[in-house]
């Protein structure tokens, strides 16, 4: 499944701590899409990816990234 | 040791040398007059310039004729980085993207620089600078996460660009890489005074003024000479280079015990090369946690570290080191050792760390 995260108006650590959330809910497979207006998501998405061995799908626009759980 | 707050932010100030304290403080009455005077006092004054240019210039295995003194490190840097892009014919600035944000704001200046990409360790590939390039700036080694930049192999194949190189993080704690034409430090960061940088200008280098000129003794910076702290700058590093080997061998081994021990907490990234860095310096990124608040809970608790995040409003976009290098820009701290940081002090900090981050993690139910 995908799941839609809105994260505007958060600022950082909030983003990364509502994504990881999130993630105990769902399985393996399923896709995060989070919007995240805070500059940091930008970076910081993709690093929570690589720390806990997520993949990180990209951003095709801007503060919208795409998680895959692994 | 535990009593008494403990300062582990040196790679923003580090506290003054005892050996520059004396020597500011016997300078102070016998340095104030205007050095290009021939009066005695003068010429007392002139004297001491002069021997704080000879002092730095042992230490730094530089010539006295290529040593300027200048009024900071960002100075330093802003003339040493305009003034060889002045001298190229034209091109434009490129730079990595890891700089120190004086770099950056000195290649805006000049209207707009190329960045190079680094790699997650923050270290930036050696090949040969894009065409249509006027100076490679390159700094020595990273003020925010310690790794060592290969200076040296960027000039040799950067087929006669000149290199910028910002030694602000590294003067004195490290020998200064070859390969630079000009070169900048700053004395607060070695143990001197503030308000003294240094601007290293190899003999031969293209460098033109790129400010207003002034008629002082050192042509290349404007203003009068700050002769008392100038020669304080240069006791304190011709000690901390005498005492280079002992306290660089002491800070690598704690900086080890700090890297060891913090990537046993959960959800950590510590940042930077774990071996070609600088021997003080050590960064790490705790996930879920606010950075300033980490800072600031670790200030109540006694111990004095930095930051590259930034979840405050004041503040919009995080350290651009660690963003570059991939790395997680919040819950970051930098501890930087000062000379006297002990193992005992390192290790009360290492005691209540784990607690602190678990504490804010569930302030804020993570």
């Amino acid at each position: 499944m995908e799941l839609e995260l809105d994260c505007r108006g958060q600022v950082c650590p909030l983003p990364v701590i509502s994504l990881a959330k999130a993630a105990e809910t769902l399985q393996p497979g399923d896709t995060v899409v989070v919007t995240a207006d805070d500059a940091a998501a930008a970076v910081d998405i993709p690093a929570w990816c690589r720390m806990k061995g997520h993949e990180y799908l990209g951003s095709e626009e801007p503060s919208v990234y795409r998680v895959r759980l692994r | 040791m535990t009593s008494g707050p403990v300062y582990l932010d040196a790679a923003s100030s580090e506290p003054l040398h005892p050996a520059a304290r004396e020597v500011l403080l016997a300078a102070l009455d016998q340095g104030y007059a205007d050095p290009r005077r021939l009066h005695r006092a003068g010429r007392s004054a002139r004297l001491l310039l002069d021997n704080a240019r000879a002092v730095v210039a042992e230490a730094l295995d530089v010539r006295p004729d290529e040593v300027t003194f200048t009024s900071s490190g960002t100075q330093a840097v802003h003339l040493g980085l305009l003034g060889l892009h002045q001298g190229a014919r034209d091109g434009t600035i490129t730079h990595t993207a890891v700089e120190h944000s004086a770099v950056l704001h000195a290649a805006a200046f000049a209207g707009g620089g190329r960045e190079l990409p680094v790699d997650r360790l923050g270290r930036v590939e050696v090949a040969a600078p894009p065409a249509g390039t006027s100076v490679l700036a390159v700094q020595a080694a990273n003020h925010e996460v310690g790794t060592t930049q290969p200076v040296t192999e960027l000039a040799a194949v950067a087929g006669g660009v000149p290199l910028f190189v910002d030694a602000c993080a590294s003067a004195g704690r490290l020998p200064l890489p070859e390969g630079w034409s000009v070169a900048a430090a700053s004395a607060h960061k070695w143990g001197g005074p503030a308000g003294v940088g240094l601007l290293l200008v190899r003999k031969g280098a293209r460098w033109r003024p790129p400010f207003p000129a002034d008629e002082r003794i050192d042509e290349r910076a404007p203003g009068f000479e700050n002769v008392p702290s100038a020669l304080a700058a240069a006791a304190a590093l011709q000690a901390v280079v005498n005492e280079r080997d002992e306290v660089g061998a002491r800070q690598r081994a704690l900086v080890d015990e700090v890297r060891r021990a913090v990537a046993t907490i959960p959800n950590v990234d510590v940042v930077g090369d774990p071996v070609d860095r600088l021997p003080h310096l050590v960064t790490f990124s705790c996930l879920y946690i606010d950075g300033e608040a980490l800072v600031t809970e670790l200030d109540r608790l006694g111990y004095a570290v930095a930051s590259g995040s930034a979840c405050t409003a004041s503040t919009l976009t995080p350290s651009h080191v660690l963003a570059a290098m991939g790395a997680l820009t919040h819950g970051n701290v930098r501890l930087s050792l000062p000379r006297e940081a002990t193992h005992e002090q390192v290790a009360a900090f290492l005691a209540v760390l784990p607690d602190t981050v678990t504490r804010l993690r569930g302030e804020v139910g993570h």
